[in-house]
């Protein structure tokens, strides 16, 4: 299987984003901030288009769209906690950019399997130089989260406590979001805009009713991405069926035994 | 002993309005070391305001607030606020979530030092044989108690609790208050509780103050007798 190029590209890739969503996705549970992270990687598949018709890579607009994105949301107030006005905006938001990416793609006149790839996934279909893009960007958010480690615990576990102590500042919050819109950026060029849950949300919660600390949600969380992704890349690579589908499946499988597992034991 | 190093904070013809609302006028109290300070009053009366004026999150229309010198080390002010949102699926363990607070620095894991200070503030507040718990799982008392750990970690000399008991039973409400006695007590916290429960009040308090539309009173809480 290794000695396929395009296989070891997809595993390195695979490898590096799980890690990373795995890692990010602990925050963004206890930030509460999923579907949030879900509207951006939506906003990003425009941003893909955008690339695409510009001439860029499907990531940099990615990574251009969302990053704005996050800007604006924490302009608008709508990086701090879920509430039901931020709702309404993150329905409105959503449906215009996945408009707006469906223009993109069509000015770009490419085929609509290029769409399917940017919203679905397309790991086996990434080289080198993706590769290459997918670790740098990985790597600092990773170096950015070691740095904000102990603070930015502090401002999800307890925003409360946090803001007693001044902890809960302002650049926390914009500083996560941006990192928030890089993992999502490189999470979809392995499991495709719209199923970003499956590595950002999914590993983390199923972790959470066997872990008491953070960093052993992190732990648990990042080896669940890695199982799913390892597994996914391996059964997609036996049946010749699409990788993301495998990908979803396991993590899906990993989130109920841990829902049936909280019934359980509660 | 002069009255300066006993007192830990001196209010001095104190007055507070909003716009027209005046909350208090011409309020003079002394709060010593050591005390266990109860502040009473409907809601809207003023109590949490004058705690904004203690941390200087807001200024009085008139009058003045001396604060003794450790109190403007923010680290010497443990604050335990009435609200906080833990629901049941919350997942950090107690100790976990106690240690949230130690958040200035760029180590990822505990020092030995930090670990330390963690392990006295669970001793102080008996959760010693609780900190392997769920915090999301754990009672109403338990959670107040390990709020309280988290405010007493950098063993201030102030402690503000604003209305701990509200939402606990009986045998919880004392088993808050017993804890925060022993702070009171052996490690000679000051504490400023804040509370509408007269019988806790007139049990663990020592001196109140009382707000009541635009009129305070204050002495100690054995002039309370019966109320």
């Amino acid at each position: 299987m290794f000695a396929l190029n395009f296989m070891r590209y997809a595993f390195e890739a695979g490898t590096v984003v799980a890690i990373l969503c795995g890692a990010m996705g602990v925050f963004v549970a206890a930030r509460r901030l999923p579907f949030m992270t879900h509207t951006l990687s939506e906003i990003g598949f425009s941003g893909a288009s955008f690339g695409v018709w510009v001439g860029l890579s499907p990531l940099q607009g990615m990574m251009i769209f969302t990053i704005l994105s996050a800007l604006a949301a924490d302009r608008l107030g709508l990086g701090d906690n879920h509430n039901d006005t931020s709702d309404a905006v993150i329905s409105a938001v959503s449906a215009f950019f996945m408009g707006l990416g469906v223009l993109f793609l069509s000015l770009s006149s490419q085929n609509s399997s290029y769409a399917t790839s940017i919203l679905f996934g397309s790991i086996v279909g990434i080289n080198q130089g993706n590769v290459t893009q997918i670790v740098i960007v990985s790597l600092i958010v990773l170096l950015a989260l070691a740095l904000i480690y102990r603070r930015l615990k502090f401002d999800s576990f307890d925003a409360t406590g946090a803001e007693i102590e001044h902890v809960s500042s302002h650049w926390i919050t914009l500083i996560f979001l941006v990192m928030v819109a890089l993992s999502v950026s490189v999470a979809a060029q392995i499991v495709g805009a719209l199923l970003i849950f499956v590595l950002l949300t999914l590993p983390s919660a199923s972790a959470q009713p066997f872990c008491r600390s953070v960093s052993s949600l992190m732990l648990v969380s990042v080896v669940l991405a890695l199982i799913g992704t390892w597994g996914g890349l391996y059964l997609g690579y036996l049946t010749n069926l699409p990788v993301t589908f495998f990908i979803a499946t396991i993590e899906t499988c990993f989130y109920l035994i841990s829902a049936i597992y909280r019934r359980v034991a509660a | 002993m002069t009255e300066l190093s006993t007192s830990l904070i001196t209010c001095s013809h104190l007055s507070m309005a909003f716009g027209s609302k005046q909350l208090f006028t011409d309020l003079n109290l002394i709060i010593p070391r050591g005390d266990f300070f109860c502040l009473l009053g409907a809601n809207g009366t003023g109590k949490t305001t004058f705690i904004k004026l203690l941390l200087g999150k807001e200024m009085p229309t008139d009058g003045k607030i001396e604060l003794a010198a450790e109190l403007h080390n923010a680290a010497n002010i443990g604050y335990v606020p009435q609200f906080r949102n833990i629901d049941a699926n919350y997942p950090l363990s107690i100790q976990n979530f106690v240690a949230l607070k130690l958040s200035n620095s760029f180590k990822p894991w505990l020092s030995k030092q930090e670990k330390s200070q963690v392990a006295q503030a669970l001793e102080l507040t008996g959760l010693t044989a609780k900190q392997q718990q769920v915090l999301g799982k754990a009672s109403g008392g338990e959670k107040q108690r390990a709020y309280l750990a988290q405010a007493i970690l950098k063993q201030p000399e102030l402690l503000i609790l604003d209305e701990p008991t509200a939402s606990l039973d009986k045998t919880a409400k004392y088993e808050v208050l017993e804890t925060v006695k022993r702070l009171n007590e052996t490690a000679g916290t000051t504490i400023i509780f804040i509370s509408h429960d007269w019988v806790l009040v007139s049990k663990y308090g020592k001196h109140y103050l009382e707000f009541d539309n635009g009129q305070y009173k204050t002495g100690t809480t054995a002039d309370l007798g019966g109320k």
